[in-house]
């Protein structure tokens, strides 16, 4: 057992901590040794590198509170109020999940752009349009629409616990409406609030995907990435912008964490029954009706232009899109094969390195003795701070120039480059899958089998495994697919068209007018797995644990 | 402060189909400490949230100072309530709890400040204004949440349980300090509790309720020498409680029960209905030396001893009767053993402390 960890411990060194050791280490190097703050102090000297960061700080916050305003009321109309309308937001909650940010950008394009639907009517009918698309707003508009659901799931979560006595003896001292919301309700919702929304700031500040399909380059990501990828791996300026990720990052996931330790939610009584659910009036059921459907049909929108454009020939200066065909299905299947063998390879690969440790670190943490193997734990949760972005460049740093044996090439050049990356990347959902399915399995079955002479082997694989399927199942399809939306590290790691994976190709095709057919239609066949994929892990997740006969876990 | 009294007239509720309250009518006087006593499921919590606006009559009225407030909002009501969970905010102080209801009520904040000095001062915690609700023991949890009620001034204070999360020796001595702070305010108050002590030792009167209808309204002493029906008879103190019929023969009022047998009443008992059951408590019952002594205006039984529970103060015999078993609490004197299982016994019962009781 101690084997197996120290093995897992060097894996992580290896392919998560070293590469951003590197990266770290490049932006404080003096190129002799030595160590230096001279880059950050030229990276503040740029002009473009100021407005950068600032762009990037912009977008992220306004995103922030986009979807803040959209998630705040459709929490609190589905915890709090009995009405139809709160299947349609649960739904609403993970439709956006199951696309690309980027892929939904494109699909905006059409939708809101300048000479989009939405703007060639508006232009017919007043006279004038609203060029949300255009820049920054572009970005906040798209990453707004995409985001929302962390916060609204998060925030649900976090109304759900709240004991009803706590709202009413707000209406009992006398508050309602308003006042109860702000002073009572939303401070207790708080911890949730602040997951969601410090996970919303993270994803679009590191977000390179969107940015370069809205041709956005001067913010943060692009600019790393243009400077890595134009001038070279060696400029300083790209591993300074890297660390300006990971910190705020880091800063982001840590300061959510004190947060909600610093206040003593703990008190919040359990025991106590959920508020019951009111009952809307009928003006509050038009308002409420009126504002889901105005999100879902913002929502929809990019997945039902994505759909459009990829069954129809051209779709430009036009409402609506004229002449279906079925050609870019056609296409795809001819030319972009490899790409979704590719994605189905390098992310099922991914996803089994990522159980099989998963499932051996939740292991030693959970049920072994081994000193330090909280370190496991906490070295995996270092792969849930870092950008992809950063870990990409990091790989091409320290693993370039090394060779695989059997003359297979350079290690960067090669599609195990990919796996190892989303395998690194995913390890924490999948992690956490595990944890959740091993911590559900009695320890008294386990001592049931020594007790009656299993070996500790036979009991893993006899009795703890069989009882985690659930979970295992869940992780992997947890892995497969948040790995086949990935296109930061994706971008940065495709170094041949022959070995890009789907979400590359979806990429590359938007970048020309004419790619846009195939793109939507490689797009649609992308978002169907991942839907399916979705919905999988929801159906497992619903369905691992009732074989169980040991109740409450000791 | 002025002491106001609650009306509640037919008032009926029902969540769906299951009807939860069922014609609810009751006077509480002005200033009075009244009991709602019941096991859970009896609607006893359900009429206390009715009273605070959390729950809506279907039919009925409820006064309070004479007024109609069916319909209400809570929030306009200016009825203190006591959770039972106490229901203090985490993210607010001690002070900042206690001042909230007085915000909402839009004071100038020096009033403020003085009235949540007053309230904590009342419940003797001036010094933890500045802590937060976690830092506190839970007795000291249930004074904030007592002061924060009463910092608003409220016509009628109502309290759900409040004992049920303190432990043992704590809710002696908070029954206490309740009732004093009671008797201090004149504030009326109604009291929520599952448990018979609590409602007897405190309040001046009770209604003890069960599925959903008030089965007896009375002091607490009335409630356990003169219970109405079998339900009340048992909820309230224990009870030896059969029942059988009665029927006059000769000069003698009998009572044939299945269980007890046919057994003679002693003289000077009236019923107006023969479908009543018989009880008395197990603290009435004595045991005589022989069958011939102590019979005058005594019910007397013969039985066998199957058990008997030390106590402390006394000793609680199981004794077999016909078919029944009777339960005789006979105090104990130091040193004195039990009798023995198996023993026969004769056990006689004043007649004063005999009650018929309806189903």
């Amino acid at each position: 057992m101690i084997a197996i960890a120290l093995a897992i411990a060097i894996f992580l060194a290896v392919f998560l901590i070293s590469p951003v050791i590197s990266v770290v280490y490049t932006a404080f190097s003096d190129g002799h040794g030595g160590l230096t703050l001279s880059h950050f102090f030229a990276f503040f000297e740029i002009s473009l590198m100021r407005e950068s960061f600032a762009n990037s700080l912009f977008v992220a916050g306004m995103t922030v509170l986009g979807a803040t305003l959209i998630a705040i009321p459709l929490a609190y109309l589905t915890m709090r109020f009995q009405f139809r309308g709160a299947v349609l937001i649960q739904t609403l909650g993970v439709l956006p999940l199951v696309m690309p940010a980027f892929v939904g950008a494109a699909a905006m394009q059409l939708i809101f752009g300048r000479s989009g639907a939405v703007n060639l009517i508006l232009m017919d009918l007043f006279g004038f349009s609203i060029p949300i698309m255009e820049g920054l707003s572009g970005i906040i508009f798209v990453e707004t629409l995409h985001y929302f659901p962390f916060i609204l799931l998060n925030l649900s979560a976090s109304l759900a616990t709240i004991d009803s006595s706590m709202e009413e003896a707000g209406q009992n001292l006398g508050a309602s409406g308003w006042r109860l919301f702000r002073k009572i309700i939303f401070p207790l919702a708080l911890p949730g609030y602040i997951a969601g929304a410090s996970l919303v700031f993270i994803k679009v500040f590191d977000d390179l995907g969107t940015p370069l399909v809205l041709n956005v380059t001067n913010m943060l990501a692009p600019q790393a990435y243009l400077r890595v990828t134009s001038i070279g791996l060696e400029d300083p300026i790209g591993y300074v912008i890297c660390v300006i990720l990971v910190l705020f990052s880091i800063a982001a996931m840590g300061g959510s964490w004190w947060f909600v330790k610093r206040r003593d939610y703990a008190l919040i009584s359990r025991g106590g029954a959920q508020a019951p659910k009111r009952t809307l009036s009928s003006w509050q059921t038009v308002m409420a009706y009126g504002w889901i459907i105005g999100v879902l049909m913002l929502v929809l929108s990019p997945h039902l232009g994505i759909l459009l454009m990829s069954l129809f020939k051209v779709w430009s200066f036009s409402v609506l899109p004229e002449q279906f065909t079925l050609a870019h299905y056609i296409t795809i299947f001819s030319d972009a094969k490899q790409m979704i063998w590719n994605t189905i390879l390098y992310c099922g690969l991914a996803a089994v390195i990522d159980v099989v440790l998963g499932a051996a670190i939740a292991y030693i943490v959970i049920r072994t003795t081994i000193p330090g193997r909280q370190i496991l734990d906490h070295l995996v949760t270092v792969a849930l701070a870092m950008p992809g972005l950063v870990l990409g460049i990091g790989y091409l740093r320290t693993f370039r120039g090394i060779e695989l044996p059997f003359g297979g090439g350079a290690l960067t050049a090669s599609w195990l480059i990919f796996v190892l990356a989303y395998s690194v990347r995913r390890l924490p959902y999948a992690l956490r899958s595990c944890m959740a399915a091993l911590t559900q399995v009695h320890p008294a079955l386990e001592e049931a089998a020594e007790n009656v002479g299993a070996s500790r082997w036979r009991i893993i694989r006899k009795i703890v495994l069989p009882l985690m399927t659930g979970g295992l199942l869940a992780g992997f399809v947890t892995s497969f697919i948040t790995a086949a939306a990935e296109i930061s590290e994706t971008i940065l790691l495709t170094s041949k068209e022959s070995m890009a994976p789907m979400s590359y190709g979806i990429y590359l095709y938007f970048q020309s007018i004419a790619g846009r057919g195939p793109g939507a239609a490689l797009s649609v066949i992308a978002i169907t797995l991942v839907a399916l994929g979705t919905y999988l892990s929801h159906r497992i997740a619903a369905t691992a644990t009732p074989h169980q006969n040991v109740g409450a876990r000791t | 402060m002025k002491s106001v009294a609650i009306d509640i007239r037919n008032i009926a509720l029902s969540f769906g189909t299951t009807s939860v309250l069922k014609d609810i009518n009751l006077h509480i006087e002005p200033g009075e400490f009244f009991a709602l006593l019941g096991p859970s499921g009896s609607g006893k919590s359900t009429l206390l949230r009715l009273i605070a606006g959390f729950n809506q009559h279907q039919r009925g009225e409820l006064l309070i100072d004479g007024k109609d407030v069916t319909g209400t909002a809570p929030w306009l009501r200016n009825v203190g309530m006591v959770f039972q969970s106490y229901a203090l905010w985490p993210h607010m102080t001690v002070a900042q709890n206690v001042a909230f209801g007085l915000e909402a009520r839009k004071l100038p904040s020096a009033e403020i400040r003085k009235k949540v000095h007053e309230a904590l001062e009342l419940v003797d915690l001036t010094g933890l204004a500045e802590r937060r609700p976690g830092q506190l023991s839970g007795g000291q949890q249930q004074r904030v949440a007592i002061a924060r009620t009463l910092a608003i001034k409220p016509q009628v204070l109502l309290l759900d349980e409040p004992l049920s999360n303190l432990d043992a020796k704590l809710r002696t001595q908070t029954r206490h300090e309740l009732v004093e702070l009671q008797r201090r305010l004149g504030l009326t108050t109604i009291f929520v509790t599952h448990d018979q002590e609590e409602a007897l030792t405190t309040c001046h009167r009770v209604a003890v309720m069960d599925q959903g209808v008030i089965q007896q309204v009375g002091s607490p002493m009335d409630l356990f020498d003169f219970p109405v029906n079998r339900f009340v008879a048992q909820f309230v103190g224990s009870i030896n409680l059969f029942s059988g019929r009665f029927f006059t023969e000769g000069d003698h009022l009998r009572f044939n029960s299945p269980t007890l047998g046919e057994v003679v009443l002693p003289n000077g008992l009236e019923l107006q209905t023969s479908e009543m059951d018989l009880a008395f408590r197990p603290h009435a019952v004595r045991f005589a030396t022989d069958a011939q002594s102590d019979l005058d205006g005594q019910l007397a039984l013969k039985g066998t001893i199957l058990s008997a529970e030390f106590l402390g103060e006394a000793f609680r015999y199981d004794v077999r009767v016909g078919q029944a078993i009777v339960h005789a609490d006979i105090s104990h004197a130091r040193g004195k053993p039990a009798l023995a299982a198996g023993s026969e016994v004769h056990l006689r019962v004043p007649s004063q402390e005999l009650r018929f009781v309806e189903h």
